[in-house]
């Protein structure tokens, strides 16, 4: 009988194996805070990787899951939220002389996307089309490692790879032939609390931020998970000694 | 009928006028069941809890739910965030879901090790057989209803198998998608269809249960129960045995649900659904994939249609395909083997449908496909005939191969009539 469960198990653990598989691409793997059971985000980090994002990645990437109230959650007090939503405008109306409107965002906004359409998007990036960033972490996998590794590994094309005009060489991307240009050199952003600028820097910086944006329930989640099995693993022992006591007269 | 024997008043006075207070007594404390039953008969009242799970989860989705091509995902986002618990709510349904799936076919399992599906309890089985069915159509059109790349590219693949019936194939499917392509008002129909079929499920299940209590629980011996020696009443004894079960089945789905919520999804479908866009390689999910396998294995499409419906077919009349009268695969040598073997077999099924169809996959699908047909239309008749069972105890409660007068009735009757 015990096969029976090994047998399932294998099916079961062998399946994240069974949909990997993108080729020869190389990924490193970063230590992140928010991995792991236990695992929590690392507030100065996501701070800094909201600086990258204003200051490198919105000019193509939108962030549109996101409101700025939803920046509570990086540690932001409603007062610094107000002045990081006020930098934005965004569209409101029809006022009452029915016209569409521009005005300083409030934190009930989301962050307005840098394109008004698809279309817009494609015309202004060579026919390429910058994903929103909001789920980003969520919809590749091994999400963390994927991010770090495509903002860290520009390189030189090897001397039998053709690079077409407007694409570039990245051993993380499957195909290795990506649109986007190189987006961080080092140095990109000044941070305020001084930390490391540098390519990795600021690429775990943004993604400790991506991985909240795409799952900003994280903590929550693991912190009740946590409530929830110390509760469930009582529980257990407990209706197996009930079981034991109600079970203890009955003749095999 | 014989006046009630409860005491409240109140519940003698409903009783007397709506018996449902002597139904649950009979149902449960009287309730005969074999005391000799493993943990493995602890997955039907799982699989029941399961479908509860879904359900409530379900209906609160669906309450912040929006079933349109335009807001569908950004909905599910929304619950994702917004909505008060709604990421609890959401990742116990999808979790549950592939939990589901895995109750269920442990619980299919033990029903073909031990025989359950023998006389008398062929509808038993053939009932659980359409609750298969309904719970793969329900999973299918769930799956749909977040609108990401898998959502919408996996009800294109599956919408168009329909295509491959003779002359009327392109039709159907035209009625299915109502329009031209998977669109809107396919997303509609599968919400619609998505909310209904649970509650169809529910229906059979009760029919499941009306025939289970006709004769009550097969047993790890595949022996009938011959008197009061050998049962136990359903309450306390399986209600306790369920509990203790049930906890630690909820505390592997919570380790599920709160630390490895998308394990068993696909990233694909946290990517919106484009229409211009195909994914690199398009899967279903994980319990899909054995018949995704099949389907694939033929190289005619109307052909692999029939193969992935024809492995479900099967079951339904696997009853008559084994004709052996000893139920329990534990007096059953040979069976026992074969009975590995196809679960490997459906394991690797499995496996192959997550791969693409090239190369070797293509063999061993194919093999592997042509396995578990072999298995139920040729092992089983087989082995019913020509396999020689290892003699019977006489009764659940009598020692096995004791030293007691029984031995000689026991091996006298090596087939126990049924």
């Amino acid at each position: 009988m015990k096969r029976f469960f090994v047998s399932a198990a294998v099916l079961l653990f062998s399946l994240p194996a069974l949909a990997a598989g993108a080729g020869d691409v190389t990924i490193k793997h970063g230590d992140w805070s928010f991995a792991g059971p236990l695992g929590s985000f690392d507030k100065a980090a996501m701070q800094r990787g909201l600086q990258v994002y204003r200051e490198v990645c919105s000019g193509c990437h939108g962030l549109r899951y996101i409101a700025f109230r939803n920046l509570a959650d990086l540690g932001y007090n409603e007062d610094e939220i107000k002045a990081i939503a006020a930098d934005y405008e965004v569209e409101d109306g029809p006022n009452d002389e029915g016209e569409m409107f521009m005005r300083k965002a409030v934190p009930a906004d989301r962050f307005p996307s840098p394109y008004p359409n698809e279309n817009a998007a494609r015309a202004a990036n060579n026919g390429a089309y910058p994903p929103d960033l909001s789920l980003l972490y969520k919809a590749r996998p091994n999400g963390a490692d994927y991010l770090y590794s495509l903002l860290t590994s520009y390189t030189d094309a090897p001397s039998d790879v053709k690079v077409p005009e407007g694409m570039y060489y990245n051993a993380a991307y499957a195909g290795h032939l990506i649109a986007m240009p190189q987006p961080l050199y080092g140095g990109d952003v000044s941070y305020a609390d001084g930390a490391d600028s540098s390519v990795d820097a600021i690429a775990s910086d943004l993604v400790n931020f991506l991985a909240w944006t795409a799952e900003p329930g994280l903590e929550k989640r693991k912190r009740t998970g946590v409530a929830v099995m110390v509760f469930l693993i009582l529980l257990s022992g407990l209706s197996y000694g009930a079981m034991r006591f109600i079970w203890a007269d009955v003749k095999k | 009928m014989s006046e009630n024997q409860f005491t409240n008043p109140v519940i003698k006075w409903i009783d007397h006028r709506l018996p449902v207070f002597t139904f649950m007594r009979h149902e449960t404390h009287e309730y005969p069941t074999p005391k000799n039953l493993n943990y493995f008969w602890n997955f039907g009242s799982l699989a029941g809890i399961a479908l509860v799970v879904m359900i409530v989860t379900g209906i609160t989705l669906s309450m912040s739910y929006t079933a349109h091509v335009d807001y569908a995902f950004d909905s599910v986002e929304r619950i994702m965030r917004d909505v008060n618990h709604g990421w609890l709510l959401r990742y116990i349904h999808m979790n549950g879901a592939s939990f589901f799936f895995i109750v269920v076919f442990i619980h299919i399992f033990r029903g073909l090790y031990y025989g359950s599906y023998k006389a008398p309890r062929e509808l038993l089985w053939i009932l659980g057989v359409v609750i298969l069915l309904l719970m793969m159509a329900t999973a299918f059109m769930g799956y749909v209803l977040p609108w990401g790349q898998m959502s919408f590219w996996g009800a294109t693949v599956i919408t168009n198998l329909f295509s491959a019936i003779p002359l009327v194939g392109e039709s159907i499917v035209s009625w299915l998608w109502g329009g031209f392509s998977v669109d809107n008002p396919t997303l509609n129909r599968f919400f619609s269809l998505h909310f209904l079929l649970p509650f169809v499920i529910v229906g059979v299940v009760v029919l499941h249960l009306f025939a289970l209590h006709r004769f009550g629980s097969n047993n790890p011996l595949g022996i009938d129960t011959k008197g009061p020696q050998d049962t136990l009443p359903f309450h306390p004894y399986y209600t306790i045995k369920d509990f203790f079960g049930l906890s630690v089945f909820l505390t592997i789905f919570a380790a599920a649900v709160f630390f490895f919520p998308n394990f068993m999804g696909h990233p694909d479908n946290y990517i919106p659904a484009n229409a211009l866009q195909t994914p690199a390689h398009i899967v279903p999910e994980w319990y899909f994939l054995p018949f995704y396998a099949i389907l694939r294995a033929v190289p005619d499409k109307l052909g692999g249609v029939l193969a992935m419906f024809g492995a479900i077919a099967v079951l339904f009349v696997l009853p008559w395909l084994d004709r052996s009268p000893v139920r329990s695969g534990r007096f059953r040598p040979v069976f026992k083997i074969f009975f590995w073997l196809l679960l490997a077999d459906c394991v690797l099924l499995g496996y192959i449908g997550a791969k693409p169809p090239e190369g070797m996959y293509v063999i061993v699908g194919r093999l592997a496909t042509i396995w578990y047909f072999v298995h139920f239309l040729i092992i089983l008749p087989v082995l019913s005939v020509v396999e020689t069972p290892r003699p019977l105890p006489q009764s659940i409660s009598s020692p096995v191969f004791g030293g007691s007068g029984s031995m000689t009735g026991a091996a006298a009757a090596p087939k126990e009539k049924v």
